[in-house]
């Protein structure tokens, strides 16, 4: 009987672990982006949009929350954090090249964080 | 975050749902502002909250528009008192007037609908100018005015407010609200109006205002869970309405049916049931689906002395509407289908017009927004209607912010739609007209479907002066008819005349804008209007009747800060309405004719409310302070039974000042 349990749930386990490891057409997904004005908002979220698989995006000036529902099938967590580094904008994954971020309007340029 | 998603979550719910609702949703956060103009939708869009509400006297959604530039509130006729609504300078008819976006002043209500949505239950009002969205169906043409009440959810446990005039006017509006669970509410809202005595400040006999009684009662439930998704509205109304107007010597009992006394009594009953259920999708907060069913029964049984007119609708609409997206939320689209059915018993005197009219049609609109300065709406629909045929209903919309704090617009649409000749222009019964339809081949009493394109476009600019804010903006509209059931006055006197357009129809209109706040809390909001409407009628062209080609709105309003709970508000309005083109009448004796055009004329509204807590506030205020009066109101007033009586050419208030105070009760 214990064991007959203990099988039930290694398999339902599995399954659920397996369910994990699907990809999610759906990710809800949110990370920190440093950025500080309208502008930025703009142009983190255009660069967000530019991430195939991005179905919505939105990014909060004042929490600085990037808030995305992302299909997996087609980009990761990962491009994105590097799609928003790419465009000036340090994010908690992936710090923009000092190049990229030299680029950015004068009145973007947030404070980095060392 | 939570938070974000869950406003995100019911941000898109209502789009859903009310799919024009989002300004009021985006804009939660700024300080409330009586009329508010988006710079970001698509549409030309201003929404009225409830607050813009409070400064008219009273009472009901007609009368709510008197600050509002957009919209010019009309006196429809000396006896009913009903005060009518243009846009661009179009009728009533040739809007889409919708009460949570289910279509509600159409068909036999065209005449009094406004009247019969009490202004206390409205929690907002958007008015569309021009071409609408394709979702709630092909009729509108010269604008949109979506009503919202207020929602369960939200409301508060009890309101009351009473209020009295002048003009023997008394209202009595109650609230009851209460949570049933953390998903379910429920409200309940009472409505009583009368006017008890007679008022002939004219001395021409007849009454300035109607004798009237109106109970109206809603009662509405909410549902909303926020973890499956689910938002649901059940609505339940029913509303009696009974008029007496005419002669002050008419006696309902004695005279009615003989020509001792003219007299006029519409009665009008009405029941409504409307259900609305949506649902997001888990994880896709940009995807839902909406579904909208609503039935009604409006009964009209009316004299206008020996005029006979009774009109029976029963109306069934149903609207699907599914939300989602192409890719991201930068590409959106709605799609769906809608239903209505219209059953009308009709009879004017002795002929018999009962008809069933029904529709069938498909939508689909596209919005692209780069989430920055640009964005479009692409709507189409076709249809089939039993009398209007199959036919497609283009739709156009787009939004450029070429620099910070502007915007300009652009628009242009079809409408289509069949003129209820007899509900839209029952006024004229109230007159010695003989109705006669010139034409007989089409499927509309004889006519032929009204055909409109409309085109707009609009600027607005925000700036400051002296550091204060300002906005100044304008906008243009020409609505072109293909086809109209024209409305011909300009015969005879003795004569309305309804047939298909033969030649040209338009209406050009110019709006220009400049808004200031002049010292703190003092706020200026001016329009200039000018109107060019003709019309090829049989005679010749003409200026639409009773439509001034220039006219002048100014408001003021001043507010004291909340000091103690306690504050004053101050309202000021004046409105100078250029001459306006009227019926023709040369042909009558000449104590029975009206000159070609009106005088100019001024009307100036003010009101005053003093806040003593958040829970009681009370109000006073006047209309027509400077008494302007309209010197002949009615032709043939002597000799209602004879050829020349007319009382159906109203082109400034019959009722000269009118002074009203009410007090405001709310339990929180």
């Amino acid at each position: 009987m214990k064991n007959l349990i203990l099988i039930a749930m290694i398999t339902f386990l599995g399954f659920s672990a397996q369910a994990q490891t699907k990809k999610n057409k759906n990710l809800k997904y949110t990370t920190e982006v440093n950025g500080n004005c309208e502008q930025c908002k703009k142009r983190i979220e255009k660069a967000a949009y530019g991430v195939p698989g991005v179905k919505t995006a939105s990014w909060d000036v004042s929490s600085h929350q990037l808030a995305v529902i992302l299909n997996e099938e087609k980009s990761s967590p990962k491009d994105l954090n590097l799609a928003i580094a790419k465009a000036g904008h340090d994010t908690k994954e992936v710090k923009a090249t000092d190049a990229d971020y030299e680029n950015l309007h004068s009145c973007c340029k947030y404070e980095r964080e060392k | 975050m939570q938070k974000n998603i869950m406003l995100f979550v019911v941000f898109l719910l209502s789009v859903s749902v009310f799919s024009q609702e989002d300004l009021e949703e985006v804009k939660i956060t700024k300080k409330q502002k009586g009329i508010k103009k988006s710079y970001t939708l698509t549409s030309n869009t201003s929404l009225i909250t409830s607050k813009e509400l409070l400064k008219a006297a009273c009472c009901n959604l007609a009368e709510s528009f008197e600050t509002n530039p957009s919209i010019d509130v009309n006196f429809s006729d000396a006896l009913t008192g009903t005060k009518q609504i243009k846009m661009l300078g179009l009728t009533s008819p040739y809007l889409m007037i919708t009460e949570e976006n289910i279509p509600s002043v159409r068909g036999a209500s065209q005449a009094y609908g406004l009247s019969f949505t009490p202004g206390t239950w409205i929690e907002s009002v958007q008015i569309t100018k021009g071409a609408g969205s394709v979702i709630n169906g092909y009729e509108s043409i010269s604008g949109q005015i979506n009503t919202e009440l207020l929602k369960p959810l939200s409301d508060i446990p009890f309101f009351l407010n009473a209020y009295g005039s002048t003009d023997s006017r008394f209202e009595l509006n109650t609230h009851f609200n209460k949570k049933l669970s953390d998903k379910w509410a429920t409200s309940l809202f009472v409505h009583g109006n009368a006017r008890v005595a007679k008022n002939d400040m004219n001395n021409d006999g007849f009454l300035d205002n109607p004798l009237g009684k109106q109970i109206n009662v809603l009662n509405r439930y909410q549902y909303y869970d926020p973890e499956s998704g689910l938002v649901s509205f059940i609505n339940f109304r029913y509303m009696n309405d009974k008029k007496q107007t005419g002669e002050v010597d008419f006696d309902k009992d004695r005279d009615r049916g003989t020509t001792n006394h003219w007299g006029s009594e519409i009665n009008t009953e009405r029941f409504d049931v409307s259900t609305k259920i949506g649902y997001v999708f888990k994880d896709m907060p940009y995807q839902s689906i909406g579904f909208q069913n609503a039935f009604n029964t409006h009964r009209q049984d009316s004299y206008f002395g020996l005029n006979l007119y009774d009109i029976k609708q029963n109306s069934f609409y149903s609207n699907l509407i599914f939300n989602s997206i192409i890719n991201n939320t930068m590409h959106k689209f709605t799609t769906g289908l809608n239903f209505s059915y219209d059953q009308y018993q009709e009879f004017v005197n002795a002929n018999d017009y009962s008809r069933i009219d029904n529709s069938v049609g498909a939508f689909f609109e596209y919005t692209y927004d780069n989430t920055d300065n640009f964005s479009i709406i692409l709507g189409g629909r076709v249809d089939n209607h039993n009398r209007l045929g199959f036919f497609a209903t283009p739709r156009l919309h787009v939004r450029y912010n070429p620099w910070k704090n502007g915007v300009i617009r652009f628009s242009a649409g079809r409408g289509k739609r069949s003129a209820n000749i007899f509900a839209e222009n029952q006024q004229l019964f109230a007159s010695s007209r003989t109705f006669s339809i010139l034409d007989n081949s089409g499927k509309i009493y004889g006519l032929n479907p009204e055909i409109a394109w409309n085109y707009g476009i609009s600027f607005s600019q925000k700036f400051k002066i002296f550091n204060k804010n300002a906005e100044a903006g304008f906008d243009i509209y020409r609505t072109d008819f293909q086809n109209q059931a024209v409305v011909d006055l300009m015969q005879s006197p003795q004569d309305v005349l309804f047939y298909n357009l033969k030649g040209s129809s338009f209406a050009n209109s110019l709006q220009v804008e400049f808004n200031y706040e002049l010292i703190h809390n003092l706020n200026l909001r001016t329009a200039y209007k000018y109107y060019d409407i003709q019309t090829d009628y049989l005679r010749g062209t003409f200026q639409r009747p009773l439509q001034a080609k220039h006219r002048f709105l100014g408001n003021l309003e001043y507010e004291t800060n909340v000091s103690d709970n306690k504050q004053w508000k101050f309202d000021y309005t004046f409105n100078w309405s250029g001459k306006q083109q009227l019926p023709y009448t040369a042909s009558n004796p000449a104590e029975d004719q009206f000159p070609d055009f009106s005088p100019s004329y001024v009307v100036m509204n003010a009101q005053v409310t003093r806040v003593f807590s958040p829970v009681f506030e009370v109000y006073v205020g006047g209309e027509n302070i400077g008494n302007y009066k309209q010197q002949k109101a009615i032709l043939g007033a002597n000799d209602p039974f004879g050829p020349n009586f007319d009382a159906s050419v109203a082109y400034a208030p019959i009722f000269g000042q009118m002074y009203y105070a009410g007090l405001r009760f709310k339990i929180k």
